[in-house]
């Protein structure tokens, strides 16, 4: 009864081509590296971005506070899509041409500085008081407190939100595709509408993400370990 | 703002105490810890303050460490107000600059030791001289080697704490101190969160400090005995109050008032 389903044109056979799929792999190896070095910026921009903001936020300067607090949850709350559109489409207006490379990094690394921030944060939380109280018996300073034995004290139990987070940067690069960045997508997509053939690319593509993703929460924990044991804690 | 003119801007004379607290007062919200308190500890004077939990103890040496605030009074180290800074010809309370310039002069010591645990002893040793002091790191090593050889620690210099027992984790902490060369040393309750059988190496270390050097040291204790043996004088506080004071044969021996009998005979029973 449901067989005009079925027909050919309804249901067209399942055709993988090796031979293609051998064809288009120098251009995904190609777009997996871009995607590896957009990921690696942005993520760059949020590390250092992101101890910046979790800083702010506890500083004795109540407008700061204030200020990064609300730009914080303004990020948070609205759309990375939207952000790079804004970046790139609205930035010229205000003097601001930037490459895409250039847009997507920045929008990546803000967007992910903001969730960064508060994982920074609660790791800085962790560090009991009592080393507050023994830098000041030594006279050090904020900033030597910070540096030498506050930031130090707080990477360790941060580093499972941040290899998360650095999961998820790799998950978003594709939406820099809608700017034309030669990621993964946005190369599968170029492929697709030269030959009209669809499967082998995004497939492969899946499995690049799959493979690079998979090994991350064992590496993420092994590097925990490592720091753990070279700060001998 | 509190008047200070009461207050001299100086302490001068050949007595000078090298800790002075005058009419200090201290209030967490609207509880008062400490009332009006008064305390003169002469240069090289080891004091030990006993007392009920509670009764502000702690609270004094916080204070003269700069991590808490006071909220009347002043304090004096080696004849300079700590508390305050001189703007004009009056006392104003100290800036942060102030407090940095003169902090040095004080070292204390924690109940649960506080070391930095991402360090070797050797290294929490050298902080504070290389960071505050500049010294280099070779003079720093050399300095932090020489106190961790004196408080016996010498073969642990590459461990970690996490790697020390409490007995030995507090031992670094002296030697860490020392490295910043105070002339006041506070200790407080640094036997309390040991095993009794550590205690001792502790308290020998103390004991080493107060036979061959010339610090002046503050030190809240339960420990009667060893208060009674190393002290020049020991002060009962009552609820935020020196209760009593004087040479530990006569506070131990012959305490006068009621209170001071009654917490003495607590501890006794106690022990
Ligand atoms: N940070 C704080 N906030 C509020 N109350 C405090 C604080 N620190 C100490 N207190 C109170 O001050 C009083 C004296 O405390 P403390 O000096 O620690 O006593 P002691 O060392 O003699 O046991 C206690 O009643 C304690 O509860
Ligand atoms: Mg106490």
């Amino acid at each position: 009864m449901l067989s005009w389903l079925f027909e050919d044109e309804w249901f067209p056979k399942f055709d993988w081509r090796w031979d293609y799929a051998w064809e288009i792999l120098p251009r995904l190896l190609e777009a997996t590296l871009n995607t590896l070095i957009a990921a690696a910026g942005g993520y760059a921009i949020a590390l250092v971005l992101g101890l910046v903001f979790a800083l702010a936020q506890r500083s004795q300067n109540k407008i700061l506070t204030f200020v990064v607090r609300e730009f914080v949850e303004f990020v948070r709350s609205t759309p990375l899509l939207l952000q790079i559109f804004f970046l790139f489409y609205v930035g010229p207006q205000f003097g601001i041409t930037l490459s895409p490379w250039a847009t997507g990094m920045i929008a990546i690394g803000l967007h992910y500085s903001c969730y960064l921030s508060e994982v920074y944060r609660g790791g800085l939380d962790s560090v009991p008081k009592g080393q507050w109280e023994a830098a000041t018996a030594l006279n050090m300073t904020t900033a030597q407190t910070y540096r030498r034995l506050i930031i130090p004290q707080a990477i360790p139990p941060a580093i499972p939100g941040m290899g998360n987070y650095l999961v998820g940067i790799f998950k978003d690069t594709p939406m820099l595709s809608v700017i034309g960045v030669a990621e993964l997508i946005h190369t599968a997509n170029a492929i697709g509408s030269e030959t009209w053939r669809y499967l082998e690319a995004y497939t492969m593509v899946g499995l690049i993400f799959l493979a690079l993703s998979l090994p991350a929460a064992a590496l993420i924990r092994a590097f925990e370990g490592l720091v753990r044991r070279k700060l001998g804690m | 703002m509190e008047d200070m003119s009461g207050f001299p801007q100086e302490i001068t004379g050949k007595d000078k105490p090298m800790v002075s607290f005058r009419k200090v007062r201290k209030a967490y919200g609207s509880l008062l810890v400490l009332d009006d308190l008064d305390l003169d500890v002469s240069a090289g004077e080891m004091v030990s303050i006993i007392g009920p939990s509670g009764s502000g103890k702690t609270t004094v040496l916080r204070m003269l460490m700069t991590l808490e605030e006071i909220n009347g009074g002043a304090i004096y180290v080696d004849g300079k107000p700590l508390t305050h800074m001189i703007q004009g010809d009056k006392l104003v309370p100290a800036s942060e600059k102030h407090l940095r310039n003169r902090r040095s002069d004080i070292g204390m010591c924690f109940q649960h030791f506080n070391l930095f645990p991402h360090m070797t002893a050797i290294q929490n040793c050298m902080e504070g001289p290389v960071q505050v002091l500049g010294l280099s790191k070779e003079e720093a090593r050399d300095r932090g080697e020489e106190l961790l050889e004196l408080v016996g620690m010498a073969d642990k210099r590459d461990q970690h704490p996490s790697r020390l027992s409490g007995g030995q984790q507090q031992r670094v902490a002296i030697a860490r101190a020392l490295a910043m060369r105070p002339k006041v040393m506070l200790f407080d309750e640094v036997t309390s969160a040991l095993d009794p059988e550590v205690i001792g190496e502790v308290t020998n270390v103390i004991r080493k400090l107060v036979a061959e050097h010339n610090l002046t040291m503050l030190m809240v204790t339960h420990q009667m005995g060893f208060a009674r043996d190393i002290s020049d004088r020991v002060c009962f506080f009552y609820d935020g109050k020196i209760e009593e004071q004087g040479p530990p044969v006569e506070l131990f021996g012959n305490p006068q008032r009621e209170r001071t009998q009654q917490f003495l005979s607590a501890v006794k029973e106690a022990v």
